[in-house]
């Protein structure tokens, strides 16, 4: 008797509510969309805008008009620049040190990676972790003795290391390398230990087992931190503004900022329309290869 | 000649000694079984005999020739790994033929030894795929394919079905069988699964912490073991051990289990036993299948007697009952149709013509 | 753990007896190992850890650099005010600054977990476009946006008739518009790390938490922080030495002002040793990060030991 008051009475308070579930994800969702709608503005906003002003004329920006339209919208910045030798010597320095940059890092990385993760030698521990820890020291604590440092050399070997280009070839390596390195090493660690041995039964000694198998296995990684490399390589800003100053040895991020700010007047629309361009590689490396762009940066922390 | 011989093989690892000073010798063509629980050394073994592992002291001869110092590729040996190791990046007869174009064998050789291997373990329509297209039995064939095209001195086979599901462990099972049989490489099989090594082995070799228990054929092991632990291990359900003594009775001996059961011990074997009757610590050997429903017709050394059982396990073509005797619970197998039901008494018959005694404190057969 | 023989040294068959330790060790594997991690040795002994020693030293010398000052910088630094100020805008910046982000990051995460599997590559996709764009170039735009005549922000807020915001110009709004840009290109950074981990909870732990009657907020409190303290904790580590040392951000788009209230331990180094000259006392400022990043890296390192220790 007792059971059957107890489910009359349940059934009274809590009404059968069939799909209850789902309208509650249905709720989640919708709201989940209205937020995610708010902060895509509040993320792209800013690169729009660029692109608004790039198609503005010099006279619409300074007009009262709504900034957040173009009314007539123009080419010119973007021809002005694509034409200006000075820009796209810029943009030539950005490309050649970052192709270098990436070619070097990926030398120096992927040996070391294999190395360490594979090799078990006296101080490899020690070695992954120091590297870790290099990548920690920052580039602002680095650029002050450098620059004196590259002063002391030029006064022993008469060789001028400040405003060169390919001096940076030589430093942003010291910023890509031990985080290519540490994405590597969690790449290759995860390959199975029988794959070695397998290959060494086959006959495969280091050399080959690393260029026959393992790269190929973890040929994700590799795209990743090359991705990684280049990416870092063409935003640079301390470095090339502290040992860069003549203009044709400038990289984009320096030169875009101190050639196109002359004096007090800015000319908005050629720094967008410059910017815009500066931004466009890697946007467009990200919107290729995404999935190999974020698997980078979180193998860094999650592989550990 | 392809005979492979293990003299005083040591192998520590930091302070741990995995392999204490083994001897073993592997004619030509024979298919050896290194079985054992884990942690007994049997991969240890394995992996010195193939180079894996360097070796703390001893000496390995593969055909003859000295090996201790000699790289895995020039051993002319071929592994099986438990969990395949096939190059994922590899089609098959990529992974396959991978040793040989490191060798720089010429194609058309290649190509042979390829569909031959093939044709052998048959998965010639697989020769194109990738192995994560692969079920688990076919990587496993493809693992062995690689063995076999190598046209080595040696098979080595490190745990191979461990990774597979009961089913096609079996079918895997018969399927290595016949490729013994077709391709009579010497073969050394370790496995922690008993079952596999009765089941392929020319010759079982039983190890345990590090050192060989027993070597010999299947069917020595399984009647004649030499140690409680061989005893123990071979054969499933495992034999029961139960404390006894032994003592003079009737002009012959008798094996006493309680104050109210003894069976006498038959003819054939109390001369061995004659001098035990003083040993206060023994165990009574006797397997389930010798232990069964007592029925019309018992045998000389057939002795019945009641069992109280406590659990009973019907598998069908048979049922495993439980009782405990002497403080030891007491495997047994009977007939489906005796029946033996879970809380309920039943006149059992212990088949005492295969009897072992077994002496506690040593472990040793007699 | 494998002791693998080097090949070519196969050895004449003949030989038995034991192997000699010593020789062996110089031939093994460790020696190639050991050739190709050099280079990545060489190159951060050379340019990162011997540099990073250097400083110390340049910190001891005087303006010209001939003399030896001991700890003159760092006493002179003590009593400047603005250096006060540095420290102070600096730890400032980096907490709030790693707060918001590790915020936004986390909420903006759970929102795109919560859409099917479908919609959210394209959405993280385009949210995570601010850390895409190279921050020197990001941070143009946003000067634009802060521009003291053209703000299209001002503009904006002209319609509801509130007074136009000296963003870059008046202090408070200059460091409120320095961690707001640091926020915008830094949180994508976070909701991507903690995507993945909230990707990681396993399902059954929120379903167990929901028959046990816990609301959202409090599976949120019971079952997700606590999985994903670690990522949780690196994350913020990480981003928070390299928030300390952020130069691009404040230099572009207030170099340092106004009256260097915006300044940061990078930018007035580089004010102080590039554009004044004076590198060891740049060098002494720089060296003020040291004792904060040291702290969090140890932090770091503790982590994620110990975390490799749980895995």
């Amino acid at each position: 008797m007792a059971t059957a008051d107890a489910s009359i009475g349940a059934r009274r308070k809590y009404p059968p509510k069939y799909g209850s579930i789902s309208r509650d994800r249905r709720w989640a969702l919708r709201w989940s969309y209205v937020f995610l709608v708010l902060f895509a503005i509040f993320f792209l906003m800013p690169p729009i805008y660029m692109l608004i002003t790039s198609l503005k004329t010099s006279a619409e920006i300074s007009a009262e008009s709504n900034p957040w339209w173009v009314y007539h919208p123009t080419l010119a910045n973007y021809i002005e620049l694509l034409s200006s030798s000075q820009y796209l010597g810029y943009f030539r320095n950005s490309a050649i040190v970052s192709v270098f940059v990436v070619t070097t890092t990926m030398l120096i990385s992927v040996p070391a990676a294999f190395a360490l993760s594979r090799m078990k030698f006296w101080g490899s521990a020690t070695l992954a972790t120091g590297i870790f820890l290099t990548y920690l020291i920052p580039e602002t604590l680095l650029f002050l003795p450098l620059f004196k440092m590259f002063a002391l050399f030029n006064q022993w070997t008469g060789i001028q290391l400040i405003n060169r280009w390919w001096v940076l070839l030589f430093l942003y390596p010291t910023l890509t390398v031990p985080f290519c390195t540490w994405i590597m090493i969690g790449y290759f660690a995860s390959i199975p230990k029988e794959l070695d041995e397998a290959a060494l039964i086959d006959g495969a000694g280091w050399l080959q087992t690393l260029t026959k198998i393992f790269i190929p296995v973890a040929l994700p990684g590799l795209i990743a931190a090359t991705i990684f490399a280049f990416t870092v390589s063409w935003a640079q800003f301390l470095y090339p503004l502290a040992f860069t100053t003549s203009s044709e040895q400038l990289v984009l991020p320096v030169g875009i900022i101190t050639s196109l700010i002359k004096g007090d007047v800015f000319n908005w629309g050629q720094i967008m329309t410059g910017a815009l361009l500066g931004a466009a590689p890697p946007l467009i490396i990200y919107a290729f290869l995404m999935d190999y762009y974020i698997a980078g940066l979180t193998a860094g922390a999650t592989k550990g | 000649m392809a005979e492979v011989r293990l003299r005083r093989v040591v192998k520590t690892f930091d302070a741990v000694e995995a392999v204490r000073g083994i001897d073993l010798d592997i004619a030509d063509h024979e298919f050896v079984v290194l079985v054992g629980p884990s942690g007994c050394g049997k991969s240890t073994t394995l992996r010195m005999i193939a180079g894996l592992e360097d070796i703390t002291d001893g000496d390995i001869m593969i055909g003859g020739d000295i090996v201790n110092d000699v790289p895995p590729k020039d051993r002319d040996i071929a592994m099986v790994f438990q969990n395949y190791a096939l190059y994922p990046h590899m089609t098959v007869s990529q992974n396959m033929s991978f040793g040989l174009r490191l060798k720089r064998y010429p194609r058309a050789e290649i190509k042979k030894r390829v569909d031959e291997a093939a044709r052998i373990l048959d998965i010639k329509e697989l020769l194109d795929r990738k192995p994560k297209q692969l079920s688990g039995g076919q990587r496993q064939r493809v693992a062995m394919g690689r063995a076999i095209v190598r046209n080595p001195k040696v098979f080595l086979f490190d745990e191979p079905l461990s990774n597979l599901d009961a089913k096609l462990r079996v079918q895997m099972r018969t399927e290595i069988k016949k490729v013994h049989q077709q391709v009579r490489t010497t073969t050394i099989y370790v496995t922690h699964d008993q079952v596999e090594a009765m089941t392929l082995a020319d010759r079982v070799v039983v190890m345990n912490h590090g050192t060989i228990e027993q070597v010999g054929t299947p069917q020595q092991l399984y009647h004649s073991p030499r140690t409680r632990f061989v005893a123990g291990f071979i054969g499933s359900p495992a034999m029961n051990f139960i404390p006894c003594r032994i003592e003079a009775a009737d002009g012959g001996l008798s094996v006493r289990l309680t104050d109210a059961l003894a069976f006498p011990v038959p003819d054939a074997r109390a001369e061995r036993y004659r001098d035990c009757t003083q040993n206060g610590a023994l165990l009574l050997g006797l397997r389930p299948e010798h232990i069964t429903d007592a029925h019309a017709n018992l045998a000389p050394g057939e002795i019945p007697f009641d069992a109280n059982l406590e659990v009973t396990e019907p598998m069908g073509m048979e049922t495993l009952v439980y009782f405990p005797l002497n403080g030891t619970q007491v495997c047994g197998r009977v007939n489906p149709n005796a029946g033996a039901r879970d809380g309920s008494p039943l006149r059992m018959a212990a088949n005492l013509n295969n009897m072992h005694l077994i002496d506690a404190t040593s472990g040793r057969v007699i | 753990m494998v002791d693998i023989v080097l090949p070519g040294q196969a050895g004449s068959a003949g030989e038995t007896r034991r192997r000699s330790s010593l020789k062996r060790t110089m031939q093994r594997k460790s020696t190639v190992a050991f050739l190709m991690a050099l280079p990545l040795v060489l190159l951060i002994s050379l340019l990162v850890l011997y540099p990073a020693l250097y400083s110390l030293y340049l910190a001891t010398l005087n303006k010209s650099m001939q003399r030896f000052i001991g700890f003159g910088n760092f006493a002179f630094l003590f009593k400047r005010e603005t250096f006060w100020m540095v420290v102070r805008q600096s730890c400032i910046f980096a907490l709030t600054a790693v707060l918001f982000k590790a915020l936004i990051g986390f909420v903006v995460a759970h929102f795109v977990h919560n859409i099917p599997a479908k919609g959210q590559r394209k959405w993280r996709g385009m949210l995570l476009v601010p850390w895409v764009i190279p921050p020197a170039m990001s941070t143009l735009a946003w000067l634009w946006l802060f521009d003291p005549s053209y703000s299209a922000f001002n503009w904006i807020l002209a319609i509801f008739r509130v007074g136009p915001i000296p963003w870059t110009g008046d202090a408070n709004w200059a460091r409120f518009s320095v961690i707001l840009v640091n926020v915008w290109i830094g949180a994508p950074f976070f909701m991507i790390m903690y995507l993945a981990a909230l990707k990681s909870v396993p399902e059954q732990l929120y379903e167990a938490a929901a028959i046990d009657g816990a609301n959202w907020w409090q599976r949120i409190w019971y079952v997700t922080l606590p999985m994903m303290r670690n990522i949780i904790a690196i994350t913020a580590l990480f981003s928070l030495i390299v928030t300390f040392a952020n130069f691009d951000i404040v230099r572009i788009l207030t170099q340092g002002g106004p009256i260097d209230k915006t300044h940061v331990f990078a930018t007035w180094a580089f004010w102080l040793g590039i554009q004044g000259g004076d590198i060891p006392l740049g060098a002494s400022v720089s060296l003020f990060m040291v004792p904060i990043l040291a702290t969090a890296a140890i932090f770091i390192l503790r982590d994620i030991t110990r975390r490799g220790n749980e895995a």
